[in-house]
Order: C-alpha cells, then structure tokens, then sequence
C-alpha cells in the first residue's frame, strides 16, 4: 500500500463575519496537532500559500448573497470531495437573511449612497440551497470543539458525534433552572439545537436561537406559551429572526406571527 | 522606468475579502485601488425595528474578530441616549473584557497575520516549522486573551454577556484566581514579543498622517473619552458626523472616511500610542522607548512594534482591574428607555468604532449608522500603497508585490467590519 498522503483541506468564505473560520485558529491547544494530521491547502485568512485542487476536505462559511457568489459556489464544490458548511450564515443564510424579509433595495438605498455600486441578491440563502452539502455545522459562531470533532471523524472515517437534540438537554446536564417555568426571560431553548452548552440560561438570560431549530422542533407550541404569558407579537417575530431567521421552522413560525 | 501593474486577486492574511490594483505609468504611480469585494451585509439597514437590546448582539455579528469592539461601542451609544451612566467596577470589568480583546486580537494579528511578512514566511504555520518556540508562545498568548473573554462574554467569539447598562451575570472574584498567574505569564510574553518585534527589518517609509484616536484623562483608552488628532481635533463622540464624512467609492463595498475639509486620516494602534503615550504604564513606556520607537512613530510598518506595546499595557491592566475587583451588588443599572439619539465611540484594536442610534420611545431602533475603523482607515492605505510603490518602484514584481501586501497588513485590516480580502493588482503601462 501507498504511504498515506495528508488530506488537502480547504477553508472558504461568503458572505459572513469571519468567526466560524476564525474559530479554526481558535483552536490554540490543537492548532499545531491539526496541522499535523492534514495540509491546509487553501486559508487565505490565514496564509498567502495556495495548493490547487482538488481538496479532501473544504469548510464553508458564509451565505450566497451577490451573483458571483451563486458561481463560485459551484466551482468550490466541484474542486471538493467532502464539503462541510460551517455557522449559520452558510447553514441558514445568517443574519443577512434578514433582507429576505424586506426589498433589498430600501436597504442597499439605506446604507450606500450610490446603490448602483452595489451588486447583490434579493436574498441571502445557505449553501445547501445552492449545491449538495456533506455535513452541516451549526452554531453562531460555531462551537470550536465541535469543529474538532468534525475534522476527526472525518479523519477517521466516521459520522461526527453532533447532538441534534435541543439546548433544554443542555440546561438539564448542567442542572440549571428552567426559566420558561420559572417566569424567567424569553428562551428559545425548546426549539434550538444544542451545541453552545446552554450558555445563556447559565448566564441569566434565555437561549436566543445562536445554533439554529433543533431537529423536529415545535415552535408553534413554543409561541403559543410565551403569548399566554404575555408577550407581545413584535417581539416573538425579532426573537426568531436573527442570526437563524430563515431557517424554515424560524422563518415559518415568526412569519405565522407577523401582522 | 517601464509601465506596470501590481495586482493581487484575493489578498491573504486579513479578514475578509479585498484587493489591490495598482497602476504605474512611465515610472509614475498612477492609479491606487485597495478595492473590498466582501459581499455587503447592510447591517444598518435591518437593524431598523430591533429593539435597543438586541444591538449588542446583533452587530457582534459584523466582525467574528472584534466582536466585543460592537458590542461595547453600541451599549455605550444606547446609554448616552437613555441617560445612562455604568461607572466603578461595571466599567472595569467592560475594560477587562476589551483587555482580553485586544490581547487576542493583537496575538493573532502580530504572530499569525503580520510577523510571517517580515521573516519571508508565507504563512505561521511555515514559521512554526523554523521556530515552533515562538509559535506556541504565540498561541498560548492569544489563548490567554480568549480565556478572560470567554469568562466575562461567555464565549471567545459573541460573547453573550454584555448588555445595555452592564452585564447579564458578574463572575465571583474567586472565578479570576485561575486567571492571574496565566496573565502575569502574558505580560512576560507580551514584554518579549515587544523585544521581538523590534529586531524585525522595517522598510524605510514614514508618512505624516493626521492621527485620530480617543483620549480620556488618567487612562489609555478603551471605552470613553473625547476624538483627538495631532492636528489640533478636539471633539465630543456627538460631534463626529459634523466633522467627518463617509465616501461611496465605485471600487469598493465600503465607505471611505475623511476628515471633512482635510482629507484621510489614521485610526488605530499607531494612532492611539501617538496620541496617548502619556496615558501608557511607566512599564509599556520604558519598553517602547527600549524598542526605539519614540512618543511618535510615523513607520506604519512599525504598527506591529506598537501592537506588543499594547499588549503589555492590556495585560497589566488586565491584572489591576482582576486585584481589585469586589463584585458588586447588581449586574446591570436601572434605565428607562426613551426617544433620543445615542452616540458611542470606542477603540477597537483597529481603531476607533463610531455607532449612532436614533430610538423612538420604546427603545426600538429608527435609524442606524455604524463606522467601522477600517473604512476610515482606507484612504490611509491607498496612500501608502502609492508612495510605497514610487518608493520602491525599482524592486522585482514579486517583492513589490509581497511589500503591497506587507503594507494594507500594516493596518490589520478587517474587511468583514469595512464590509472584506485583498486582490493587488499592479499594471505597469
């Protein structure tokens, strides 16, 4: 048998804020022992060295948001043999989907002064919406030891061990107080997909969406709770739409409650 | 001397996406294009109808890098439009949480991004082969910076513990006790990292730039403080948009800043030393005058020398800040939200953050404007990149190309904020 080559690994970005990828640099204890395992062939955030494809592996952040982008995805795909999303802008279309729910227009007029500059879609889309999508990663940003994990199995061989369960698993192993029965803040908890440790109810204040709906999740009943205890309609919509607002059970549920 | 282009397609090293372009005719510099091809996100836009409360968290969203940059320049813009004031250990601990930024920013800028440029590496990795010693400290430094944000914010990258009037939950003095001696390991590190840096080969090039930065009496500045130049701007943050203005250049996604009446300006780590050197520990003093820099320094590429020199004063003010910290009895300070507008202005390890809200009586957001530091900064780096290209025009295309890129790093340059990479292009006619 061949001796076995380092797998070629790519990092790509569209339209987002640079932390998901970031979150690979992140990895301090483990930088070096990933470098190690794989090649980075392709990270212009961090190196000016560039390997041409094809690549093993590619991660992608960010969301399709300007007509080159909608190409270039094609292309990305077509140079990767195992291509994982990664954060909500790439898995949802992240906070930029907000513009889905308005004309794109008032918004580009609203920050530019020449909008004619300007070239972008009526819409921010996920990735999977454009090409196939191996393996998704949740989170905004992503939870780093999560990204381990997918860059092991995928080393390895596996399936990545990623909870599709909901953040209230979280809360209960870490046995904090469930504010949705103790009157404590709005939390999305309920619907959204574990994978930040339930960090805001461990910091007093409710889950607010960061990992995206959870798998086979009921936010309608969810809605219904938090209206019985008095809030407002305005405020459910914002509290589904952020940086997961177009993922279908968000998008869904804040469009059931919008006048 | 011939014609000719510098061209770089998908500048590395920096966040974002961008390019260069630069043109050269008969031996002259002609045209200079640092163009950002980072899709725009129209963030002032849907921040339209949020509520106050969500813009902490919300614009994090512009910059996985700076987050807490965002998130501090827009609770501060929410507190002066309520009336707000979030004093004593509340403000401390805001300036602990930008310490950790500023000193993770400043490692991963200074070892990952920059350094590499000035030892012929193309990357740290590469670095790290030669001298794993130095990369590894590195990463430990940067760590140590992401800890105490992951501990104050809840996490490294949007934070979520910040808001408007302080925080959501305040750690246990005893929670910081796992954090002192790593701190106090930083500032030896960081100490070193000046000593470092100030053996690098630096291109001989100054350029007189009008500095902007913010000034705050008794302490260098994160948070607060009056807009100050060297060329004699003296401002409250309110009157920032009487002075200066934004630009919507064809080549580019962002918006470039001037002064208005006077043109480009400087914000950042080179701005804010020359403009606070004063206001730096007797320590960060002593080793910048070490390092040969001077109370100014007009070398950008000496910016990285700067960057070490914050670092220390981060960490030692890291330290002071977690010695005397008593937790106070609330977290956050009572406010009723009311119509009005709120400016906040704070330093971002880029530079100065400019956010302006207009709120109606509840607090929901009317309208929003956000100026990040490299916007302002972009009119700064096309001028370098001319003079540096007429200064060195006779070097082989592949330095020059190198050196273009060299000098828009020189700026940490977050693209993702200005809205992101760099492609250099430099055509010689």
């Amino acid at each position: 048998m061949a001796q076995k080559r380092k797998p070629k690994v790519a990092v790509w970005k569209f339209a987002s804020c640079d932390g998901c990828q970031l979150s690979l640099l992140d990895c301090e204890d483990e930088l070096l022992a990933i470098v190690e395992a794989i090649q980075i062939a392709y990270f212009p955030e961090a190196t000016r060295a560039v390997v041409r494809g094809p690549y093993d592996l590619s991660l992608v952040e960010g969301s399709i948001t300007t007509p080159h982008d909608a190409e270039r995805i094609h292309q990305v795909r077509r140079s990767s043999k195992f291509l994982v999303t990664i954060g909500a802008c790439a898995t949802a279309g992240g906070i930029q989907a907000l513009r889905n729910f308005k004309n794109v227009h008032e918004f580009v007029a609203g920050v530019y002064a020449t909008p004619s500059y300007i070239e972008t879609l009526a819409k921010s889309t996920a990735i999977a919406d454009h090409i196939f999508v191996d393996f998704q990663l949740r989170g905004c940003p992503i939870n780093k030891h999560q990204l381990l994990e997918v860059i092991s199995a995928y080393l390895n061989g596996r399936k990545p061990n990623i909870p599709t369960y909901s953040v209230c698993m979280e809360c209960k192993q870490k046995g904090l107080v469930c504010g949705l029965v103790t009157h404590g803040p709005p939390c999305l908890g309920p619907v959204t997909q574990a994978g930040c440790g339930a960090l805001c109810p461990s910091y007093h204040r409710g889950c607010f969406g960061c990992f995206g709906p959870k798998e086979t999740p009921n936010p309608s009943s969810l809605s219904e709770w938090w209206l019985k205890n008095g809030m407002k309609r305005d405020d459910l919509v914002r509290l589904y739409r952020s940086f997961n607002a177009y993922a279908d059970p968000f998008r869904k549920e804040s469009e059931a409650h919008e006048k | 001397m011939k014609n000719k282009t510098v061209k770089v397609d998908y500048l590395a090293r920096v966040e974002g996406e961008g390019a260069l372009h630069i043109k050269v005719k008969k031996g002259t510099v002609t045209d200079v294009k640092f163009k950002i091809f980072e899709p725009p996100r129209l963030f002032e836009g849907f921040l339209k109808g949020r509520l106050y409360s969500e813009a902490p968290d919300i614009t994090a969203r512009i910059c996985g890098i700076c987050p807490v940059a965002y998130q501090m320049s827009s609770v501060h813009a929410m507190e002066y439009a309520f009336g707000v004031k979030v004093n004593n250990q509340l403000r401390d601990l805001r300036r602990l949480l930008y310490c950790g930024e500023w000193i993770e920013s400043h490692a991963l800028h200074i070892y990952l991004l920059h350094a590499p440029d000035f030892l012929g590496y193309e990357d740290a990795i590469q670095l790290g082969k030669d001298h794993p010693d130095v990369v590894t400290k590195a990463l430990k430094l940067k760590k140590i910076g992401n800890d105490l944000v992951a501990l104050l914010g809840g996490r490294e990258i949007h934070p979520i513990n910040v808001r408007v009037g302080g925080f959501y939950k305040l750690p246990e003095k005893s929670e910081f006790d796992g954090l002192l001696e790593p701190l106090e390991w930083a500032l030896q590190a960081s100490i070193d990292t000046v000593r470092l840096t100030a053996g690098l080969p630096f291109p001989d090039y100054e350029c007189d730039y009008e500095c902007v930065a913010l000034r705050n009496p008794g302490e260098y500045p994160f948070n607060e403080g009056r807009l100050v130049s060297n060329r004699g701007l003296d401002i409250a943050i309110s009157e920032y948009e009487t002075r200066f203005s934004e630009e919507h250049i064809k080549h580019a996604n962002a918006l470039h800043s001037v002064i208005n009446g006077r043109g480009g300006y400087l914000v950042g780590p080179l701005a804010r030393y020359n403009l606070n050197f004063d206001q730096l520990t007797p320590l960060a003093q002593d080793l910048a005058r070490e390092a040969k820099l001077g109370e100014q320094c007009h070398n950008p590429y000496k910016s990285i020398i700067v960057r070490a020199v914050e670092t220390v004063y981060a960490c030692e003010e890291a330290i002071r800040i977690i010695k005397g910290y008593q937790k106070p009895g609330s977290p956050v300070v009572d406010f009723v939200p009311r119509a009005g507008i709120g400016f906040g202005c704070t330093e971002a390890p880029r530079g100065i953050l400019y956010h302006r809200y207009r709120l109606d009586e509840r607090g929901e957001i009317l309208n929003a404007k956000i100026v990040p530091p490299t916007a302002q900064n972009q009119k700064a780096i096309e001028k370098d990149l001319h003079d540096v290209v007429a200064k060195f025009i006779s070097k082989p295309e592949k330095e020059l190309t190198w050196l273009c890129e060299q000098t828009v790093r020189n700026y940490d340059p977050c693209i993702s904020c200005a809205t992101h990479f760099i492609r250099l292009h430099i055509e010689r006619e």
